[in-house]
């Protein structure tokens, strides 16, 4: 930090060059969200005007051909999914990153945490690919048709729970090991410390992996596109295919036109907002938690 | 208030120094004594954001001496050394005001030429900072930067640097290894070289033996007095018995209700013999700080 | 009276940790089981050079490794430099509390939490059409270089506050100027950082794909400029396993070599890290 810019009264030429050209690249990468959203907007703009955003609730159904762009459906799938597979990846995080701090062997704990490294690290495509060979034939012959939303919830949860495991198992690394040692040395059981010192004292990591995690599974396209099924309904049970906004996009942009498009780009828009939201939330936890630490 | 007075009596009647590069060589420490004003701070204080760390420090520093700042801990004595070379301006929220003249120029003035400046001004820090690099790297990059590249004055001066600190027959083997692989003593003497090597007119020197054991704490020390004459060293110490043996000059700074302030300043034999100001006397006997 | 601790509650609890344990693992080895085992055998010199035959369910993935490659280039020759500048910025002229760092930091941690196909949506609307690229490698290399900077910049970032203040304070007091200062302390100082973040922006752009669907486009013949349309390994997978059927097993070759590729990139990253903090705590 801080080669001030007070400094600039050395005369030297080039020290002002370079500073003008830092300045540029960072206007440029600063400028960079606002250019995103402002597109989003231009492209939607169409749509936001003369179609206004009660049409997405109202329409009866999404048929873009006749001009009927009802998103309710959608809305509803992608929030299904992506709350369906935080119920199950937050437990099954959770207790992983409890699993390498307490019960695993260390080295054991350790090839465990790679491996959940390795999951983050598998791209979506990947996982789509895989859901749509393996996991989807297996939902079938469970209950046809096979892709649907549970086939969606699972692979979601495959994704997401890496993020949730990573950042509860720092935030248990943080909890101060002074704790838990007094803890033990009252006599409570491994069990014990971990319900009454260590979750309370790492709820709010917990918490902000959570909300990354949501923000990941709303903002998922490619796997979900893959083994959802992609039929615009609101599902009846979890065997039923859905989609979702971002599957929407992904399918239908190729071709959209006119008002469809724009459509499209304005669903972009409430994705983004969704997806902010939960993203903001964390970063707020995120700044408490270190709030927290600092004291 | 007085006692500040006190230092204008110091100040000499003679005609200043001419231009920078036309010190005397060094003959005696009595003669380079001689007064000849090459720094002058006039009402300089410090203020970091709201608190006030130096206040109306007026003091002038004599061409070719050592001048030792003493004084107890957060009494703003590296501020003031930071303040010569302008380096407070590299702290945020650090406001400096009054006056510093070098050689009767204003160094505070909006224009002043900083790379200029620190080059004519060497610092010494603390804890030794050697760059991450190798030895000879260590040196290369102020070399190079201040317009020599010429392969074999480099390595020359680099080993009239290196030999004026005394570090040459250690290192000379090992110039290509990294610098953090010397032990403490010779990094602050690499640091010392660094400084050397780009011929400064001014030495700031902050603490330069509290990291070091009393070995390599006596060869710099040594080293610091062969500097006599040919530079104007500002030392900062908080070791009493190695101002009584090195310094030519002795000013007290101390923290009056939190505020630095300049006590007392003379020459050292008067400062530790027949101290003006309660402060000093209590400061040298060790009653107070 | 105390009661004697709960031993049912403990094996309870022991229980379901390795049920969870169990149940992420399964699915984890079966996928890599799966890849290796079904896109081993294919893998080949061959199928890594040759093109794609019959819609892809044929030949190998040469073209689509070429154009991933320049789509790639495009994104790290335009991110990288934007994102040392702006990371010198934030970490050498201004502070935590300016507003213009603030501005930019915030804006680029938004940033990083747009969803991928937002970004395809904007590089289709910006890039693709109003700067006329169309669907071309420049457009989805443009595309994925808006999408990498948060992380490289954050990652460069922090590289460079890592390095000691009094690194520059002892440079500054040498008299030497700002730009040799970044060049010859700060740059050589932070190079491992910044190779991290480059690495770690080219594996994230590496592993996308919605970005890419409407930017890059589909086509897979060899590219024969950057304004031709190229298809990314992972559109080439996602092709495969929907649109064309019995192209399963050269889906799992390519998957194999996409994973086999940010293995390599990531493994790269961390064993710069590990070396970077050993040369760090070099006796001083
Ligand atoms: N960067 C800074 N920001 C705010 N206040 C500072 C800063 N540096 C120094 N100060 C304050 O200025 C005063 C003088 O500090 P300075 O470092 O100059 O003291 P010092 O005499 O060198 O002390 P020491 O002998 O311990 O090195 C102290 O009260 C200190 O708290
Ligand atoms: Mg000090």
């Amino acid at each position: 930090m801080i080669l001030s810019s007070n400094n600039i009264s050395s005369h030297s030429k080039t020290d002002l060059h370079v500073l003008w050209s830092l300045q540029v690249f960072a206007v440029v990468a600063g400028s960079l969200l606002v250019l995103v959203i402002g597109f989003i907007l231009r492209e939607s703009w169409p749509a936001l005007s003369r179609l206004g955003l009660t049409r997405l609730f109202t329409d009866p159904g999404w048929f873009p051909t006749e001009h009927s762009y009802q998103l309710t459906p959608i809305i509803g799938g992608t929030m299904l999914a992506a709350c369906g597979s935080i119920l199950l990846a937050a437990p099954l995080g959770i207790l992983s990153a409890l699993f390498c701090h307490f019960y695993a062997p260390p080295l054991l704990g350790k090839w465990y945490r790679h491996m959940i490294e390795l999951l983050a690290g598998i791209p979506s495509v990947v996982f789509g690919f895989w859901g749509l060979v393996v996991l989807v034939p297996l939902v079938a012959s469970w209950h046809p048709p096979g892709p649907s939303l549970l086939a969606g919830i699972l692979i979601l949860t495959l994704m997401i729970l890496p993020t949730i495991m990573l950042i509860t198992h720092s935030s248990i690394a943080q909890v101060p090991s002074a704790y838990i040692h007094s803890a033990t040395a009252l006599g409570l059981s491994r069990w014990a410390v971990i319900w009454h010192i260590v979750l309370p004292v790492s709820r709010i990591g917990m918490l902000t992996g959570v909300f990354l995690g949501l923000a990941r599974a709303l903002g998922e396209t490619m796997a979900i596109l893959m083994v959802c099924g992609n039929v615009v309904q609101l599902p009846s049970h979890l065997f039923d295919p859905i989609r979702t906004l971002t599957a929407n996009i992904a399918l239908e942009m190729a071709y959209a036109l006119g008002h469809h498009r724009s459509v499209l780009f304005m669903s972009g828009l409430v994705l983004m907002g969704l997806v902010l939201c939960f993203v903001s939330v964390a970063e707020a936890l995120r700044h408490k938690a270190n709030h927290a630490i600092a004291k | 208030m007085d006692d500040t007075q006190s230092t204008s009596e110091l100040r000499p009647t003679q005609e200043k120094a001419p231009g920078f590069q036309s010190w005397r060589p060094y003959q005696s420490a009595q003669q380079c004594c001689e007064p000849s004003t090459h720094f002058q701070a006039e009402n300089l204080s410090i203020v970091y954001r709201k608190h006030l760390a130096l206040q109306n420090v007026n003091l002038e520093i004599n061409k070719g001496c050592i001048t030792a700042l003493v004084g107890p801990s957060g009494c703003g004595k590296t501020s003031f050394l930071m303040s010569i070379n302008r380096l407070t301006d590299l702290i945020l929220g650090c406001q400096v005001s009054g006056r510093l003249l070098i050689n009767e120029t204003d160094i505070m003035a909006p224009f002043t030429d900083l790379l200029h400046l620190r080059r004519q001004v060497g610092m010494i820090f603390q804890k030794p900072t050697v760059f991450p690099f190798s030895i000879r790297k260590n040196l290369e990059i102020p070399l190079r930067e201040h317009g020599m590249c010429d392969h074999a004055t480099l390595a020359s001066s680099i080993e009239t640097s290196l030999q004026q600190v005394g570090l040459w027959d250690e290192v000379k083997d090992r110039l290509n290894q990294p610098a953090q692989g010397l032990s403490g003593g010779q990094q602050q003497r690499l640091c010392l070289a660094r400084a050397m090597v780009l011929s400064p007119e001014i030495l700031l020197l902050d603490e330069p033996c509290s990291a070091l054991d009393p070995i390599s704490s006596g060869i710099v020390e040594d080293l610091i007095v062969s500097l006599r004459g040919r530079y104007t060293v500002i030392i900062v110490t908080h070791n009493l018995a190695q101002a009584r043996r090195i310094a030519d000059y002795v000013a007290l700074f101390w923290a009056v209700d939190g505020i630095g302030q300049l006590i007392e300043h003379g020459p050292a034999h008067t400062i530790f013999q027949s101290p003006q100001h309660e402060l000093t006397s209590a400061y040298i006997s060790g009653t107070r700080g | 009276m105390l009661s004697p601790s709960n031993t049912i509650g403990e094996t309870g609890a022991t229980l379901m940790v390795w049920t969870a344990v169990t149940l992420i693992a399964t699915p984890f080895l079966w996928l890599s089981g799966d890849l290796l085992w079904y896109g081993w055998h294919q893998l080949s010199i061959n199928f890594v050079v040759s093109v794609p035959q019959n819609a892809g369910r044929e030949g190998g993935i040469g073209p689509i490794l070429v154009s991933t490659g320049l789509i790639m280039t495009v994104c790290m020759a335009v991110a990288m430099p934007i994102g040392l500048g702006t990371a010198l910025f934030l970490s050498e002229y201004t502070q935590n509390d300016q507003v213009s760092g603030r501005l930019i930091r915030g804006s680029l941690d938004v940033l990083a939490g747009v969803p991928s196909i937002v970004f395809g949506l904007f590089g289709n609307a910006f890039f693709c059409q109003l700067l006329g690229l169309g669907f071309s490698i420049l457009s989805g290399g443009l595309t994925l270089a808006c999408m990498v900077l948060p992380i490289l910049i954050r990652t460069v970032e922090e590289s460079f506050r890592a390095i000691a203040q009094d690194q520059r304070l002892s440079a500054a007091a040498l008299g030497i100027s700002q730009r040799a200062t970044i060049q010859h302390i700060l740059l050589p100082a932070a190079i491992p950082g910044v190779l991290v973040g480059c690495i770690l922006g080219l594996g994230r752009a590496m592993a996308e794909t919605a970005a890419l669907i409407f930017t890059s486009g589909y086509v897979d013949r060899m590219p024969t400029s950057l304004m031709d349309s190229g298809r990314a390994l992972s559109i080439h997978i996602y092709d495969l396993a929907m649109n064309v059927a019995g192209g399963n097993s050269n889906a799992y070759t390519t998957a194999l070599v996409l994973i086999g590729l940010l293995l390599i990139i990531n493994l790269s990253a961390s064993w710069i890290t590990k070396k970077w903090t050993t040369l760090n705590q070099l006796p001083s």
